[in-house]
């Protein structure tokens, strides 16, 4: 067993734990100092272990509890390429993070990064571990620590966010613990290939559809996918930007990707037969996700705001891919969201560089107000997000488009509308903010939201302004240069194909069997597919242009004003939008599987 | 007879979101969370359970007495754990729109929406 | 939404997420049926191979410890919340509340009280892993002893018995020796949490190699994030804040 599998959640742990019995007694920089040296030891250590998963997966048993005749007595962490590549990524948005906030959280004492560091732990957890319960006690560690990081700061609108983060994902992990309480009663187990072998015999029955609708719920609310999303738009607004940054660049992300994580070891076997009506189920989630977050994003104001729908559209399309049920769109899935994630991680640093300035992260009010090396670095990241060629994420959504089978050719008109939306909310943005064209007056985009921070130098000095610039810049580099990698595509291919091959992955976790081996190859994106990215980049451009020269009063319409007006920001009603989502999906899931 | 504990469960899920969504307070809405929860510890207990059987704990019995599963009883303690956890942090939370918003009413907390 | 579409949309939908979970828990085996293999091996092996009598105790700190890692990292996640959540906008001068109490009937049967709560509680710790108890239900009882000073005499008190420093130090700590201890195991070359100690005689309190050391650093950790917890929230009606 590889030693350093139990790492990258052991050392945040501890030192969160050290750190908050002695942190009184230090200097305010100590925490910042455990931050980063944690952060850039995880994303080594994550880097690393990503190398060692080209041909198997590192299975890990805690205690050394190896499983005896197939029954698993411990927990295991199964690391395979997208986990290990998420672990990365979250440890890399981290140390981002924390040199971007330098010093800044200093009045706080050591509690500030002590939250941080757990926060750090639990994403490590959830993205690695190979256990239903296990992920379940990482995603509420996650929520916990989340909710005060959140909630912190003087203003109402943090604590509205906290409390819409805390209550609606509580609400999504009592589901997936009712799920997952169903399961242990049908097949006695925990660990995720166990429970496939045990359900793989059977048909797909009430107890099967029922546990796979409620695990899956589960986890489509941490990912923010539609009707699921309310609660993220206003936490992710409030969230300082540096916490953002993690929420929206791997959060999400590790939602979705724990959706196919447990798809296919543990449901594909009794669901194989209802494989179409699946498909056409979780891909029109995705796609309604993708155009609803992408149209509330060109809906929006306030950066953070407008970011947190570009999360929940971009987590749309990354749906699309997973439901698509083929380990090419698998793997296009998996890049796509580590790249998208990194570059919107990188957006938001450049958000908290206009927020420390000008004390406001407002398109209207931050009018012709930001600094030109943000401008550049905020216009290349709003192309990546609308996915031009040849830049990391384009990769990912030509791999889903072309791994679409039979009867979605249509997916890259529609993912390309998506696109536009996004990546149009972005550049208009940054041609106004940046370049000072348009209005600063847009009645369509509604009043300014409570600031979210407060007591803000406006002045930052120099030289933390060129670290702050720097942070940003260096996560735009990996996300978009993530191309130059050369035959990535075809490696998360192979680590998709081993993902699917459910009987070999149990067999490889239960006993030990290395998988076998096959060097699967991505061939290049089609003509389709870069027709679609020139287009969404192009339409991009163009929808901000015509948005900052002709105005947004054409938007003032009933459906569009309805559409906004549904984001109240009251949690009952978001508590009512879950129960709705998950008994229509719930209707869909029993009408169209049995 | 046989399938009365599990139907417990589901009520208890269903009341607590009903309390969740009718609730005036946020206080009263916390606490409704916890019922909810409360419908996973149900949950898990009944499906553990075994006929006839004593407690998992071999102090003063032979071995292969016929016990009840152990692994259910150690996930409903984390869950407990859970539920502490985020009742406090939420409870704190409800003190903090307390004393800046002077209301406790879900519906007159938002400061962001749209 | 407004209240009165709300309601009817929650119901319709409550009602068919009630009927779902009708057809999920259907296919359970009934009530007292239950023959999953995971907790019947468990039951068979743990005495053999942890020399622990309480077999739950040993599921909560060795074959399912990384859970249980995960939930003392929670409790010890949510005071750190807690305190940044509520000492925000925190005056530090304390408000002239008058709260001790009148009675010395009550006062005397409370403070008289606390000493033998206090051993309840660390006797349910000490046998936690032969005999129904352990470190988070122990350590929750020590917390409530101390709470009692409390509430049988006043909220000063409570805060010289506990000073948020000495006792930060304890949550830390007992956090942290449960990572260490795990990590220990590492050193020796071991897998993470892996038994490092002598497993002892089945029945006594120096049985179980590490879980007996597992189990004081959890109702360490247990107790004091408790006493942090409920010193927060009676900080709350005792401090002045300033206006919001």
């Amino acid at each position: 067993m590889d030693v350093l599998v139990p790492l990258p959640v052991a050392l945040p742990l501890l030192a969160a734990a050290v750190l908050a019995a002695v942190g009184t007694f230090l200097p305010a920089w100590f925490g910042d100092l455990v931050a980063a040296v944690v952060s850039v030891a995880v994303t080594a250590i994550g880097v690393v272990l990503l190398t060692r998963t080209g041909r198997h997966d590192l299975v890990y048993w805690f205690g050394g509890w190896r499983p005896s005749h197939g029954v698993a007595l411990g927990i295991a962490f199964d690391v395979d390429g997208a986990g290990a590549a998420l672990g990365a990524v979250a440890g890399l948005l981290m140390a981002a993070s924390v040199a971007f906030s330098w010093r800044y959280f200093d009045e706080t004492g050591p509690l500030f990064h002590v939250l941080l560091l757990v926060f750090l732990g639990a994403v490590e957890g959830f993205a690695l571990s190979g256990d239903l319960f296990n992920l379940f006690v990482f995603l509420e560690l996650m929520t916990v620590a989340a909710i005060a990081l959140t909630g912190y700061g003087d203003e109402p609108a943090p604590l509205q966010g906290a409390l819409n983060f805390g209550i609606v994902n509580g609400f999504g992990a009592f589901f997936l613990l009712f799920g997952i309480g169903l399961l242990y009663g049908r097949t006695g187990a925990l660990n995720l290939a166990q429970i496939g072998r045990s359900l793989a015999g059977g048909r797909a029955d009430g107890l099967v559809l029922v546990g796979f609708l409620l695990v899956t719920a589960g986890f489509l609310v941490k990912a923010g996918v539609v009707p699921f999303h309310f609660w993220l738009a206003d936490a992710y607004a409030v969230a300082p930007a540096p916490v953002c940054v993690l929420y929206s660049g791997v959060m999400s992300d590790l939602g979705l990707n724990a959706v196919a994580k447990v798809y296919w070891p543990v449901f594909s076997g009794p669901l194989a037969a209802h494989a179409t009506a699946l498909r056409a189920i979780l891909v029109t989630l995705g796609v309604v996700s993708a155009l609803l977050g992408g149209a509330m994003a060109f809906l929006q104001r306030d950066l953070k705001r407008m970011l947190a729908f570009v999360t929940i559209g971009q987590i749309g399309i990354g749906l699309v891919g997973i439901g698509l049920l083929t380990a090419r769109s698998l793997a296009g899935t998996t890049l796509y969201v580590v790249s998208d994630g990194l570059v919107r991680g990188s957006l938001l640093l450049v958000v908290g560089v206009l927020i420390r300035r000008i004390r406001s992260c407002d398109e209207l009010n931050a009018r012709g107000g930001g600094l030109p090396v943000s401008g550049v670095l905020f216009a290349v990241g709003g192309l990546a997000i609308a996915g031009l060629p040849p830049v990391g994420s384009f990769f990912g959504r030509a791999l889903i488009e072309d791994g679409a089978t039979g009867g979605y050719r249509w997916l890259p008109v529609v993912l390309t509308a998506a696109s536009i939306l996004s990546g149009g909310a972005l550049l208009r943005a940054a041609g106004r903010i940046y370049l000072g064209w348009g209005s600063d007056r847009e009645p369509v985009l509604g009043e300014e939201q409570a600031s979210p921070e407060q007591e803000e130098p406006a002045h930052p000095p120099r030289g933390s302004l060129v670290v702050m610039l720097a942070s940003a810049a260096a996560l735009l580099v990996v996300g978009v240069g993530m191309a130059a990698w050369p035959g990535l595509p075809g490696k998360a291919v192979t680590a998709a194909v081993r993902t699917i091959d459910r009987p070999a992955h149990a067999a490889e976790v239960l006993e030990g069997k290395p998988p076998p081996h096959e060097r699967a190859s991505a061939p290049a994106p089609s003509g389709t597919s870069i027709a679609a990215g020139l287009a969404s980049a192009a339409g991009a451009v163009g929808l901000a242009l015509l948005a900052l020269f002709g105005g947004l009063e054409a938007l003032a319409r009933r459906p569009v004003l309805r559409l906004k007006a549904l984001h109240s920001g009251i949690v009952t009603d978001y508590v009512t939008w879950l129960t709705a989502g998950i008994a229509a999906l719930g209707a869909a899931f029993v009408l169209a599987l049995r | 007879m046989s399938y009365l504990p599990y139907a417990l469960a589901v009520w208890l899920l269903v009341v607590g979101l009903y309390g969740v969504v009718t609730s005036r307070h946020l206080v009263h809405l916390v606490v409704c969370l916890t019922v909810a929860q409360s419908s996973t510890y149900v949950l898990l207990l009944a499906v553990g359970y075994r006929k006839h059987a004593t407690a998992p704990i071999f102090k003063g019995i032979p071995l292969g007495t016929k016990a009840t599963d152990p692994v259910v009883q150690a996930l409903t303690l984390t869950d407990v754990v859970v539920s502490v956890t985020v009742l406090a942090l939420l409870l704190a939370v409800a003190v903090q729109v307390y004393v800046r918003e002077g209301t406790l009413d879900p519906d007159e907390i938002p400061a962001v929406r749209g | 939404m407004s209240a009165r579409t709300r309601l009817p949309l929650f119901l319709v939908s409550a009602a068919g997420l009630a009927a779902l979970l009708g057809f999920g828990v259907a296919g359970l085996p009934a009530f007292g049926d239950y023959h999953g293999p995971y907790g019947l091996v468990l039951n068979h092996v743990v005495l053999a191979q942890r020399h622990t009598t309480n077999v739950v105790a040993a599921v909560v700190f060795d074959y399912r410890g990384f859970d249980t890692l995960g939930e003392e990292l929670m409790l010890f996640a949510a005071v750190a919340a807690t305190a940044l959540i509520l000492r925000e906008a925190r005056e530090e001068e304390a408000r002239q509340v008058v709260d001790s109490v009148q009675s010395e009937p009550v006062r005397a049967a409370g403070l008289a009280a606390v000493p033998v709560v206090i051993l309840l509680g660390l006797f349910v710790v000490a046998f936690g892993y032969l005999t129904p108890g352990g470190g988070f239900q122990g350590g929750t009882v020590v917390a409530l002893g101390l709470l009692l000073v409390y509430l049988a005499a006043e909220h000063r008190a409570y805060r010289r018995l506990t000073p948020t420093q000495v006792v930060d130090v304890f949550e830390g700590g007992g956090a942290a020796a449960f990572v260490a201890l795990a990590l220990g195991a590492l050193l020796g070359g071991l897998a993470f949490q892996q038994n490092f100690l002598p497993l002892g005689r089945i029945g006594a309190l120096t049985s179980g190699g590490s879980i007996p050391l597992l189990n004081w650093a959890t109702a360490i950790e247990v107790t004091a994030a408790f006493v942090l917890l409920f010193g927060e929230f009676l900080e709350e009606v005792m401090v002045e804040r300033r206006p919001g």
